[in-house]
């Protein structure tokens, strides 16, 4: 026991003899706060097991940065996390672990002793240091989420669909950034094998710039549909990143370009058979 | 080099995401003092690669890009600029095909042609700054 658990002596005692008391009215002060989003029940293990810990490491000492309060800290990431995922506020989050401070404060009010004063005093700038580590937990946990978000988002913008039985394509739009143009050319890869399709054409007519790096993803991406047996065409390369891209001095070696998604089709197709050919109906 | 006037911005390039922002501030000034739409590809392009350098290999650093002009003409200065390692050997930097890294090794080489003028300031230990301007023709 260091010097400050045995200031605190008084308190741990008494969190101990009236726990089911203490953690009862934390829980009833927490509760309002709740609106459906968890309930009581839950609420209540939440909050025993906290209170457990808490006290467990209150009884060696009364500094929070000591290593007894590692099972605190992980309850309170945990909880934290799981709060941000329920969606709750910060604010919410952070005053679950402050209602404890006025569970123990009005215990006390009905005693008159200095010395449990200071303890509880103490007791309550820790809460506060506790209760802070919350905002942290909770605000990595939303970056999280948004991350998480915005990939799904990519993954559902970037479409690959099937043109033709064996035939698949992706358009790529827009402005590519690294992360954007790695997911599309895996789930192309990935297509490839579920429909076991041995062409694919990656439509780059919406794409505004083709730098080194998105350069690099694309000859990546034919490289491996070629080692999985399949052939990668390139269509919709404009005349403005034509010129670009030999500028840069990247070369696209023998991969197969087209002008349009129509003639990379038409590709695809008399490479596995198919002949396109115009009838006279097709005039109207 | 001309000086950037009141038309200009900075960012700084700490992520993935202030590159994709370098390019579209490219692309609006570009657009403002009417480039070419291949001159504009060949800027944003450019632009791209540096500001990439300046994240990859800069450990990060901040971009300036705005409107220039000289008695003739109106054009798009970018600079980009880090306090990271320097690059100690310029001539094989400035080599097609060379990376020290995983890339192409075709970044700043083909910088320097897709740009009208192109400026390299290094000093090992101290950083990297890289000037580049198109001009509207
Ligand atoms: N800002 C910088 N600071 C330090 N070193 C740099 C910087 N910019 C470029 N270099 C060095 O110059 C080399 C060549 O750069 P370049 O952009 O041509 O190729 P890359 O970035 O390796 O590949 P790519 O750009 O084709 O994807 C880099 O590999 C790196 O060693
Ligand atoms: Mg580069």
């Amino acid at each position: 026991m260091d010097a400050a658990a045995e200031h605190l002596a008084q308190l741990v005692e008494l969190l101990r003899t009236d726990s089911e008391q203490l953690i009862h009215r934390w829980v009833e002060l927490t509760a309002p706060s709740l609106r459906g989003r968890l309930t009581e029940a839950e609420l209540h293990s939440d909050s025993r097991e906290l209170f457990d810990a808490l006290q467990q490491a209150l009884a060696t000492t009364g500094n929070v940065n000591d290593s007894h309060f590692a099972e605190v800290k992980g309850l309170l990431e945990d909880l934290s996390r799981a709060r941000a995922r329920q969606g709750f506020s910060p604010s919410e989050t952070a005053i679950s672990v402050f209602t404890l401070k006025q569970a123990v404060s009005e215990l006390v009010g009905q005693q008159d002793d200095q010395n449990l004063y200071r303890q509880v005093l103490t007791f309550s700038t820790l809460l506060d240091v506790l209760g802070l580590r919350t905002f942290e937990a909770y605000a990595r946990t939303r970056e999280g989420i948004i991350k998480e978000q915005s990939e799904q988002l990519l993954e559902l913008t970037t479409p690959v669909v099937k043109l033709w039985d064996g035939v698949l394509a992706v358009p790529l739009v827009g402005t590519l950034d690294s992360i954007r143009t790695q997911i599309v050319m895996e789930k192309l890869l990935q297509a490839l094998v579920d429909t076991g399709s041995e062409h694919a054409i990656i439509d780059i007519t919406g794409v505004l710039a083709v730098d080194t790096q998105v350069a690099q993803h694309l000859l990546k991406t034919v490289m491996a549909a070629r080692l999985m047996g399949a052939e990668c065409t390139i269509s919709g390369i404009r005349p403005q990143i034509a010129q670009t891209i030999v500028a840069l001095g990247i070369e696209f070696g023998d991969i197969t370009t087209k002008a349009s998604l129509s003639d990379a089709l038409r590709h695809a197709l008399r490479r596995s058979g198919v002949d396109v050919v115009a009838t006279a109906r097709s005039g109207r | 080099m001309t000086e950037l006037g009141t038309e200009s911005a900075r960012l700084e390039i700490i992520g993935d995401d202030d590159v994709v922002r370098v390019r579209q501030l490219a692309r609006s000034y570009a657009q403002q003092v009417k480039l070419s739409l291949v001159d504009q590809t060949k800027l944003v392009t450019a632009t791209s690669e540096l500001a990439r350098n300046t994240l990859t290999y800069g450990g990060g650093g901040a971009a300036e890009i705005g409107i220039v002009r000289d008695d003739h003409r109106t054009g798009v200065r970018a600079s980009f600029q880090d306090s990271g390692p320097g690059i100690p050997d310029l001539d094989l930097a400035m080599t097609d095909g060379w990376t020290s890294g995983n890339g192409l090794g075709l970044g700043l080489s083909g910088a320097r042609r897709l740009v009208d003028d192109f400026e390299l300031d290094t000093e090992v230990g101290r950083g990297t700054t890289v000037t580049v301007v198109k001009w509207s023709r």
